[in-house]
C-alpha cells in the first residue's frame, strides 16, 4: 500500500449491494452504521451512571446537549423548542460525527472492490434523506399546531406570491441537500488533489480548514432545520 | 463519449464554478468589511459578530457550492454521456 492509493479519488464509484430490484451504496451504509454505533456507545457510556457532578464522558454528552438546546432555543423560540431538541440534535450529531469521521479517520486504508469508504455525507443520497426529513418535520410542526390553517401562509403576505411560496417548499430541501453534499465532497476533493500533487505536510492546513468547514456545515444544517421549523410554528397576527 | 459533448461539459464545468464564485466573492468581501467595521466600533461585541459572520459565510459559500455540484455532475455523472 503506497500513499497514492490512499489519496486516490473515485467520485461516482460505489460498492453496490444488489437485491432483486434495488442497488444500494454499501460503503455509505457501512460508514453510517459505524457512526450510529459510535454515537450510541458514547451516549450509553456517558449516561448509564449519571452523577450530579458530571465527569468524563458525561461532561461531553451534557456539553453537546446544551449546545443543541441553545441552537434550538434561538431558532424555534423559548416555548416550543423542547419537543424539537431530539430531532435537531439527531441531525446535528449525525452530520457532525460523519463529517469529522470522513476527515479524521483513515477510511481509505480499507480497500473495497469498488468505490471507497468515506464520510456518509459525501453521498448525495444521505444528504437528500436528511433534507427530506427536515421538510417532513416542518410540515408536521406546522400542521400539528395550526391544522389546516397552516396552508394560509402560502397566500401571505399577498395571494399573487402563491407560486413563489410553493416553490420555496421545493428549494428548501434541495439547497439543504446540495449545500452539505457539495461542501463535504469539495473538501475531500481538494485534499485528495493536493495529496496527489504534494503528499507531505502541504495539505495539512487545508485539512484543518476542512475540519472547520465541516463542523460549520453541521451547525448550518441544524440551524436551518430549526429555522424552518420555527418559521412554520410562528403565528402571523 | 462524444468528443463534442466531452469538450462542452468541461467548458461548462469551468464556467459553472468560475461564474458562480463571483457573486459570493463580492458578498463575502462586503460582509467581512462590515464585520471589521463593527468590531472596530464595538470591540467587546467581537465574539457575536464573528459567529454571525461565519454563519453567513457558510450561506454565501453554498452558492458557489451549487456551481461546484453542477460541475461535478457534468464531469463525473454526465447525463448526456451515453
Amino acid at each position: 500500500m503506497n500513499l497514492a492509493t490512499i489519496a486516490s479519488l473515485s467520485v461516482g464509484q460505489h460498492l453496490y449491494w444488489r437485491t432483486e430490484s434495488l442497488a444500494v451504496h454499501g460503503e455509505t451504509l457501512l460508514t453510517s452504521w459505524f457512526i450510529l454505533l459510535a454515537i450510541g456507545i458514547v451516549s450509553i457510556l456517558g449516561n448509564s451512571n449519571l452523577q450530579s457532578i458530571p465527569e468524563g464522558l458525561q461532561n461531553v454528552t451534557e456539553f453537546a446537549l446544551e449546545f443543541i438546546r441553545d441552537v434550538a432555543k434561538t431558532q424555534i423560540g423559548e416555548e416550543e423548542h423542547k419537543e424539537w431538541i431530539p430531532f435537531i440534535g439527531t441531525i446535528f450529531l449525525f452530520i457532525f460525527v460523519s463529517n469529522w469521521s470522513g476527515a479524521l479517520l483513515p477510511w481509505r486504508v480499507i480497500e473495497l472492490p469498488n468505490g471507497e469508504l468515506g464520510a456518509p455525507t459525501n453521498d448525495i443520497n444521505t444528504t437528500a434523506a436528511l433534507a427530506l426529513l427536515t421538510s417532513i418535520a416542518y410540515f408536521y410542526a406546522g400542521i400539528s399546531k395550526k391544522g389546516i390553517g397552516y396552508f394560509k401562509r402560502y397566500v401571505e403576505p399577498a395571494p399573487f406570491l402563491l407560486p413563489i411560496n410553493v416553490l420555496e417548499d421545493f428549494t428548501k430541501p434541495l439547497s439543504l441537500c446540495f449545500r452539505l453534499f457539495g461542501n463535504i465532497l469539495a473538501d475531500e476533493l481538494v485534499v485528495g488533489v493536493l495529496l496527489l500533487l504534494v503528499p507531505l505536510l502541504v495539505p495539512i492546513p487545508l485539512m484543518l480548514l476542512g475540519l472547520f468547514t465541516s463542523a460549520i456545515q453541521a451547525l448550518v444544517f441544524a440551524t436551518l432545520a430549526g429555522a424552518y421549523i420555527g418559521e412554520s410554528l410562528e403565528d402571523h397576527h | 463519449m462524444n468528443p463534442l459533448i466531452a469538450a462542452a461539459s468541461v467548458v461548462a464545468a469551468g464556467l459553472a464554478v468560475g461564474l458562480g464564485s463571483i457573486g459570493p466573492g463580492i458578498g463575502q468581501g462586503t460582509a467581512a468589511g462590515y464585520a471589521v467595521e463593527g468590531i472596530a466600533r464595538q470591540p467587546e461585541a467581537e465574539g457575536k459578530i464573528r459567529g454571525a459572520l461565519l454563519l453567513s459565510f457558510a450561506f454565501m459559500e453554498s452558492l458557489t457550492i451549487y456551481g461546484l455540484v453542477v460541475a461535478l455532475a457534468l464531469i463525473f455523472a454526465n447525463p448526456f454521456a451515453s
